[in-house]
């Protein structure tokens, strides 16, 4: 068992945290959520990885050869379009807020009651 | 039909890619039936679920993918009565929506009706998900097209904001439960929830298991917007356009909890059961909720925003009676769910007639100005006696049957804790329809008051519909009795897997008709609540005309610095958010080891 795409994953998922709670730029706090998205996509593979394993293509190789788990690769690739899909809204909505304040600044722009 | 289940997901995605593609051609008005007619035909499917699903759980493999062996390949619907409930609830929801939309909701285009589909399909298929990373994936569907919706005002920069918060929170708790989902699919390498809970309960709970229950429930969570994960809430709800908010206050929200009650019962029951401190941890979760909820909605002046935190609080109520962990109180709390999503619907449709013919949402500024609108006062009086959960409401009957759980699993404290709860929603909204429709209390500086021409009488039918769905939801005979052999197939993990994985189709429902105890005591509370909450409003409401007592005072004191700090703790920010995303995640962290140890 290797350790360090897990401690890996970790370290990406609270640093991006890190850097949505403190960020002052809408641009920055999305691509912090890109950060703590990536941590998932190294822990899925992490958790399918097979030493000395190839890519789970079983064209023209022995019965029995060892491959990595393909079910993750399928999960980090629907994450990867899910991510995407999130990324793209959470910047157009970065960029009509712009339109109207004029800044990309969440402290300039908390909200009020009403 | 063998493909029923698959249906109410697939038509509505096919539909909403047709409107896509015909866009720029169609006319609005026929997007608006054509969206309409496919609501009403995924709420009908569904209906159609339930009764089959009388029988057992109806199991529906993707692609004829069935398992072999016992070991579950290919991906599976599994509809049990809870699952296809909340998704007939989606859908009538999503017919009142469109059916108001049509008639208020002006200026929008076909990708409006686009994304309500999507988002109807993903609901739907979120609840019949059999697949634990189908669940993720719906999870993430229904969310996408909900940022979007709650987004949908780009001119009003306070929805844009609340549409941030919520899509950046939303998605930090997505990615929680997808970093569950690896962890558990690395220790027993199947996705599926009846395989992942047979695997995981041939051994008792270690680490891994209990941080992989974390990160799903904490991530559940966030969309159920349990205290502390609930700041992002207020902006994005109460900003949305009204038919939005009508399926938000109404249903998403409760998936969250859904969500961790299945994960719970067809997962982890084995290896985390008998735990009574993870009862404690649930229900300590469930008071911090109801009553800060509660607290937060008398604050607000903001009609939306009242409705936006009576969600929150009425979250953590059901909270309590799915954290009894017992089938009796997931009865409860279920039957309490769907009525209670009716009743919200409802208040969103008269909160929005109120704003679509006086133009302004702010209790404040609309203070007498709805004189002329006697309907709307009469919805908005019902739908708080309904949150109250008075009888003949199905709330009433929802509410009792969790506390009589809660006295029969020795937390007859959670009584007190309805009541409070159920003062404080009914005061909020009994005090602004006594000064929108009264004109009690005292006046504000008055705004010239800009009246709409016309009063559509025929918006009303949305909301009558749904207060009618509520009341049939509690006077519909032998309903609670079926809700609870549903709620006895819910909890009985075995029995799903066997359904699943073998295709078992279940003996006959166990019979669990005990004596149930009379309704009187706790109708009698529930007039009580409605009847201290009418008493709140009124004092929130008239002039004092005798100097305050000392008590008055003093209450005074702590009260008003108490309020001030709430409201800055719910900044709206994003940082703010998902701060209080990471403390929640860790302090329920920390109460789930000291108790798993």
């Amino acid at each position: 068992m290797i350790y360090l795409p897990y401690l890996v994953a970790a370290w990406l998922f609270l640093v991006g945290l890190y850097g949505i709670v403190t960020s002052r730029n809408l641009v920055h706090a999305v691509t912090c959520l890109s950060v703590v998205q990536s941590s998932t996509y190294i822990l899925l593979l992490a958790v399918g990885f097979e030493r000395g394993g190839t890519a789970p293509i079983f064209l023209d190789v022995p019965v029995g050869t060892k491959a990595v788990d393909p079910v993750v690769g399928a999960l980090t690739l629907t994450d990867i379009v899910v991510g995407a899909t999130v990324s793209a809204l959470l910047l157009a909505l970065a960029v009509q807020i712009y339109k109207h304040h004029g800044t990309l600044d969440p402290e300039r722009f908390r909200s009020r009651e009403d | 039909m063998d493909a029923l289940p698959a249906l109410p997901v697939a038509v509505p995605l096919l539909v909403a890619a047709a409107l896509v593609g015909l866009a720029p051609v169609i006319r609005r008005q026929v997007a608006d039936a054509v969206a309409l007619a496919t609501a009403v035909a995924v709420a009908a499917l569904c209906a159609a679920l339930l009764v089959q699903t009388a029988g057992g759980p109806v199991v529906y493999w993707f692609g004829g993918w069935r398992p072999r062996d016992g070991v579950a390949l290919g991906v599976a619907f599994t509809v049990d009565p809870v699952g296809a409930a909340f998704a007939t609830l989606a859908g009538v929801l999503a017919v009142a929506a469109l059916v108001y939309s049509w008639r208020i909701f002006e200026a929008v285009s076909p990708l409006y009706h686009t994304l309500m589909l999507v988002f109807l399909a993903a609901i739907v298929g979120f609840c019949l998900s059999g697949d634990l990373f189908n669940m993720f994936v719906f999870y993430e569907l229904l969310s996408v097209a909900a940022y979007a919706l709650a987004g949908y005002h780009t001119e009003d920069p306070g929805s844009l904001r609340g549409a941030l918060n919520f899509a950046m929170t939303n998605s930090v708790g997505a990615f929680l439960v997808l970093a569950g989902i690896a962890l558990l699919y690395g220790r027993t390498g199947a996705l599926n929830l009846a395989q992942l809970g047979q695997t995981l309960a041939a051994a008792p709970a270690d680490r891994l298991v209990v941080v992989a229950f974390l990160l799903l429930m904490v991530g559940f969570f966030v969309k159920a917007a349990v205290v502390p994960f609930h700041f992002w809430l207020a902006d994005a709800y109460a900003l949305a356009p009204i038919p939005v908010g009508v399926l938000f206050a109404g249903v998403v929200s409760e998936l969250g909890l859904y969500a961790v009650a299945r994960v719970y019962w067809t997962v982890f029951s084995g290896p985390l059961a008998g735990g009574g401190g993870l009862r404690a941890v649930l229900l300590f979760g469930a008071a911090a909720t109801a009553l800060l909820g509660g607290v937060m909605c008398v604050l607000q002046h903001h009609l939306a925003r009242m409705l936006a935190y009576a969600t929150v609080s009425h979250v953590g109520l059901t909270l309590a009676g799915f954290a009894l962990l017992g089938p009796d109180g997931l009865a409860g709390a279920v039957l309490y769910l769907v009525a209670d999503g009716l009743v919200k619907g409802a208040l969103f449709v008269s909160i929005g007639l109120v704003q679509h013919h006086l133009r302004d949402i702010r209790e404040l500024e609309l203070h007498g100005r709805g004189r002329h609108l006697p309907w709307a006062a009469a919805l908005m009086a019902l739908g708080a006696l309904g949150l109250a959960g008075v009888p003949p409401f199905g709330t009433f009957r929802g509410k009792a049957l969790m506390e009589e759980a809660a006295a029969a699993a020795g937390h007859a404290w959670l009584t007190a804790l309805f009541v409070a709860v159920a003062a404080l929603t009914s005061a909020a909204l009994l005090r602004a329809a006594a000064r929108v429709f009264l004109g009690i209390g005292a006046p504000r500086d008055r705004a010239p008051a800009v009246q709409h021409p016309h009063v559509h009488s025929t918006l009303l039918g949305p909301a009558v519909l749904l207060l009618a769905g509520a009341l049939a939801v509690g006077l519909a005979p032998g309903l609670a009795g079926r809700v609870e052999v549903a709620a006895a197939r819910f909890t009985d993990r075995p029995a799903y897997a066997a359904a699943v994985l073998q295709g078992a189709t279940g003996e006959a429902a166990r019979t669990t008709h005990h004596a149930r105890g009379s309704l009187a005591v706790p109708a009698v509370l529930a007039v009580l609540s409605a009847l201290l909450g009418a008493a709140l409003a009124l004092g929130a409401l008239l002039p004092r005309r005798r100097p305050a007592g000392r008590l008055t005072r003093a209450a005074g004191r702590v009260w008003a610095p108490t309020a001030a700090v709430l409201r800055d703790l719910h900044s709206g920010n994003v940082g703010d958010s998902v701060a209080w995303l990471v403390v929640g995640l860790a302090g329920f962290g920390t109460l789930l080891a000291l108790v798993a140890r």
